[in-house]
């Protein structure tokens, strides 16, 4: 063991030194010459005589210096190295073929190294947090995308803390914060920042530790302290990275807070748990009887203690759920828990799964076109691989040799696909509008890097394999003989190309049915009824600020604030809302007062939005029965709400809601029913939604002014602030969105996944092409022959022509069939991902036939063509 | 290259080769490839440079050394001379070769006996 060791050592740093080595030989060889001479001599040889017998005893000295490296060194490398120095040499020669190639392979090593680092990061690395694997998401069993459904009281959250034995901890975060809830002002411009309000326990829970300063203590979270801690990016982007921010006061919200600590920039609580948005504070959130009464509003993460399960503490929570939830009297209790990773990942999932699957597709028609191109290559080079079998070259060598080849041109290539890779990713990192989780922590590490590397070499490897093989077989044939025509000696040759473009086809047939059904789904989505008119609709925040400390003084302000925005001109509408659609959700109880209701049949689950008169028509969200709301509907008149179709037909099948009583805060009267509004997703029904006028509650955490204009709403948000400048000089400049803009993001992980796919498949669409031109105008190139006497004995040109293209497109229907058979098991697995179609849906499957027929006409017409330009007697001449 | 030959009888050179250094003390590859065709009347080497194939790898395994210095008749050579790892090699070997060709032995004589 030790001597191999020592030997494979000993090869290394021969290898390295072989001239010295070389030359110690040659003079021990020379000096072992002499002595069997000399002892020739004296055995009574004459010189010349000793000489000649001296030199046949020793044998060849060269054959003995070849083999004694051989046997020293490492002749692996050297045989390497000569390969790499003749496949740099052919490839040089051959620039056009070494250009398209690594173009080709490099685009389809971008792609994939930039889905892998995507998948990576998004699935594979585990969360930013210590020992993740412990960490559950503790959820209320509600409805999908209802926040309130979700969320726990403070009691209920305290309880299970409190009595569940499985978890070490449980921590909690404030689900209901705003976007933009903290007005900072005294530094600049002022601006509107986001601050989550998180549980005492939130960062140790998490193992996170703030990289300047401390966290809060449990004095801090027992009230509404003034204490702040800032997350890294905000603390590098906005304060310029200020190390001495610890301990200095900021004014949020009119009132001066102490900074007490920065997360460390790596901790980016919105990229796990509110994709899509931006988090720049966190502030204590107190534990109280206050907090509880505002009802179900607090997201939980637990982790469990190391020898619990994720079943057990199922059973636990679950056990636990009923008591806590009589002793609260609350109406819905049930803990569900889900491993924080699934609650975060698992959505993305199945779509990540398909842009994997599509890149893996992409790879291979990359490797079967390479393979045809490479094929075509080795034929040209018949009497190269001729001349080196005859001066010697074994089979395994030629093979070797043109492996190496493959691979080095891969390599070339991946160099340009890991360039693509860094901008990819880079690009993505950066993009805002997209709301994917950990989108942020997208990038090329050594992971990436090394997958780039092994797939340069498969790819190699697998493009090089099958022209490999063919080749040396086919310099046999021909061996030196100098005839390139013949029509019979490519027989197999011609199959071999002909079936990788027909398995280029099929992919490309895939590729194109998934791209052909999300696109569908995707406009299927962009065409869905939102209940509300997205486009010319932008909104503001206007919270009134805490000195309109009673209900008469904010109405006012709304007045107000209504009157200024619809003074500005271009504005039609201006309306009041806590909540905009696509964003957070929250709901509440509350049945008919006429209805008599019991556990077996409670009262609906509704949707509250707290709005004002004009809302409706700002928003273009129709009335369908009764009346809007009106200034008048304030704390002097009577309560009044409006509802949805859906709730209306809920609670009153097949009678008129208006003038009917509902049990909400108070009693309400329905005055009006509207329209269905898409407000949890666009590809998600509405469910039961109220509208209670804002200026009848005080029960609204933010407010937002949605105006209507004739103009662009971008162009407005200047007027608009300036109008408003006169109620509140402190208005904040960066929130203004138009509802447009809240729709595209809404849709933006599918559109990624659209583009995405729709790229692939239009790649692979150009790759299939592109195959099937060089399979037909290579054949046409080796029939010129035959074509010549066909045109001697009487072919017209579009005789040939139409036999041309209609041998192509016999081979693109084998592909398309087999395509279309793939296809139909394969396109399956979108199902989750489809809306609107199904995974069967003719329209994507009758497309993809006709863009791929005409393509594949295209592509066999041009070579055709050429073909019924030749000149039979050139033709017939040349051999 | 007579490949099978020189494969089938490397083992047996390398033995031949410790055991000559063993015997004889510090050697040059002309010494050493004289005294082997002496011992095998010529059977072994096809020539005499391929003992510079078996001289090589030796050298890598530890079990040989080699050092310039000057032959009897003042020539400049290479001397090779066994080492400690070489003789534990040169014991271990012969016991080996001496079993195998114990059982060869007697499995032949039982096929003579039928």
């Amino acid at each position: 063991m030790l001597a191999r060791l020592k030997r494979m050592v000993a090869r290394l740093r021969a290898w390295f030194h072989a001239s010295e080595l070389d030359s110690d030989l040659d003079e021990e060889l020379n000096s072992h010459l002499a002595m069997l001479t000399e002892d020739h001599i004296r055995a009574g040889m004459s010189p010349e005589q000793a000489q000649r017998a001296a030199r046949l005893e020793l044998g060849g000295l060269t054959q003995i210096s070849e083999e004694h490296r051989a046997v020293r060194g490492v002749p692996f490398f050297d045989t390497l190295l000569q390969d790499l120095r003749y496949s740099f040499r052919t490839l040089r020669r051959d620039a056009g073929f070494t250009t398209f190639a690594i173009l080709v392979v490099g685009l389809g090593i971008g792609a994939s190294a930039t889905v892998f680092s995507v998948v990576d990061a998004l699935l594979i690395r585990p969360l930013p947090f210590s020992e993740p694997g412990r960490l559950v998401w503790i959820a209320n069993d509600g409805q999908e995308g209802d926040l309130s459904g979700q969320t726990v009281t403070v009691g209920s959250h305290i309880d299970l803390r409190d009595q569940a034995h499985s978890f070490s901890d449980i921590a909690a975060y404030f689900a209901f914060y705003g976007d933009g809830d903290k007005k900072m002002t005294g530094a600049g411009e002022p601006e509107r920042l986001t601050g989550v309000p998180v549980s005492q326990n939130l960062f140790p829970l998490l193992g996170i530790q703030p990289q300047l300063g401390r966290i809060f203590t449990a004095g801090e979270c027992q009230g509404d302290l003034p204490v702040v801690i800032l997350s890294g990016g905000f603390w590098r982007t906005r304060l310029a990275s200020d190390p001495h921010i610890v301990g200095r006061t900021l004014t949020l919200n009119d009132r001066a807070v102490t900074v007490i600590g920065v997360m460390p920039s790596s901790f980016d609580f919105s990229s796990v748990f509110a994709p899509g948005s931006r988090i720049d504070l966190f502030v204590p959130l107190p534990l109280t009887a206050e907090v509880d009464r505002e009802g179900n509003t607090l997201s939980m993460i637990g982790r469990l203690k190391p020898d619990v399960t994720l079943r057990q503490a199922q059973a636990e929570a679950s056990l636990l759920s009923e008591p806590i939830r009589i002793r609260h009297n609350r109406g819905d209790l049930r803990f569900k828990l889900s491993p924080l990773e699934e609650h975060v990942r698992g959505r993305l999932r199945p779509a990540l799964f398909v842009l994997a699957c599509a890149v893996a597709v992409v790879m291979l028609i990359v490797c079967a076109n390479l393979s045809n191109l490479q094929l075509a290559r080795t034929a040209s080079r018949r009497r190269e691989m001729a001349i080196r079998i005859a001066l010697g070259a074994g089979r395994g060598r030629l093979i070797r040799q043109l492996l190496t080849e493959s691979v080095v041109l891969s390599c070339a290539a991946a160099v340009l696909g890991l360039l693509l890779a860094i901008v990819g990713t880079r690009v993505l990192a950066h993009l805002d509008a997209l709301s994917l989780p950990l989108r942020e922590s997208v990038h090329v590490d050594l992971g990436a890097l090394a997958f780039t590397l092994l797939i340069a070499v498969l790819t190699g490897l697998i493009f090089g394999l099958l022209p490999a093989f063919q080749a040396p077989s086919a310099a046999i044939h021909d061996s030196l003989k100098d005839s390139n025509r013949g029509s019979s000696d490519g027989k197999h040759h011609a199959w071999v190309r002909s079936t990788l473009v027909v398995s280029e086809i099929a992919f490309a047939c895939v590729l194109l049915v998934g791209a052909g059904l999300l696109i569908r789904s995707f406009l299927r989505v962009l065409d869905v009824n939102l209940g509300f008119r997205p486009e010319k609709a932008a909104a503001m925040r206007v919270d009134p600020s805490p000195r309109y400390n009673t209900r008469a003084l904010r109405n006012a302000y709304f007045d107000e604030v209504l009157r200024l925005a619809k003074s500005v001109p271009g504005i039609e509408a201006a309306g009041l809302t806590d909540v905009l659609p696509l964003g957070h959700n929250r709901s509440w109880t509350a049945g008919a007062k006429d209805q008599v209701y019991s556990v077996a049949h409670p009262p609906p689950d509704e949707f509250v939005r707290i709005v004002s008169d004009g809302y409706l028509k700002s928003m273009g969200i129709a009335l369908v029965a009764g009346r809007d709301l009106t200034p008048s509907d304030d704390a002097s008149g009577k309560p009044v709400m409006l509802i949805n179709e859906t709730l209306a037909h809920i609670l009153w099948p097949g009678r008129s809601a208006i003038g009917r009583t509902m049990q909400v805060d108070v009693d309400r009267e329905v005055v009006g029913v509207v329209g269905d509004v898409r407000h949890l997703a666009l590809e998600q029904g509405s469910g039961c939604e109220m509208y209670l006028p804002i200026r009848q509650t005080d029960d609204y955490a933010l407010v937002d002014l949605v105006v209507r204009t004739s103009l662009p709403p971008a162009a407005l948000a200047p007027a608009v602030r300036s109008a408003l400048r006169h109620i509140d000089p402190n208005l904040p400049g960066n929130e203004f969105r138009t509802l447009q803009q809240l729709v595209d993001k809404s849709v933006s992980p599918r559109r990624f996944v659209v583009l995405l796919l729709g790229g692939f498949a239009a790649f692979a669409l150009v790759l299939a092409a592109l195959g099937i031109y060089g399979v037909v105008a290579y054949a046409v190139n080796q029939r010129t022959h035959e074509i010549g006497i066909r045109m001697a004995l009487g072919a017209s040109a579009q005789d040939l022509q139409a036999r041309i293209v209609l041998q192509t497109l016999a081979l693109a229907a084998v592909g398309m069939l087999v395509g279309v058979a793939a296809s139909w098991l394969l396109t399956r697995a979108l199902t989750g991902l489809l809306f609107g179609v199904t995974a069967t849906d003719p329209v994507a499957f009758l497309g993809m036939l006709v863009i791929l027929t005409s393509v594949a006409a295209v592509a066999g017409y041009l070579p055709a063509r050429r073909a019924s330009r030749i000149d039979p007697m050139m033709a017939l001449r040349a051999n | 290259m007579a490949e099978s030959k020189s494969d089938i009888l490397q083992g047996t050179l390398d033995l031949m080769v410790l055991k000559t250094l063993d015997a004889m003390g510090p050697l040059h590859g002309y010494g050493i490839a004289r005294r082997i065709e002496q011992i095998s009347e010529e059977t072994l080497l096809v020539n005499q440079g391929t003992i510079y194939l078996c001289l090589v790898r030796l050298v890598q395994k530890g079990w040989i050394r080699a050092e310039w210095g000057t032959s009897e008749n003042n020539r400049k050579a290479k001397f090779y001379s066994i080492s400690k790892s070489g003789r534990k090699q040169l014991i271990a070997e012969t016991e080996n070769w001496e079993r195998v060709a114990g059982v060869i032995g007697r499995l032949l004589q039982l096929g003579t006996r039928r």
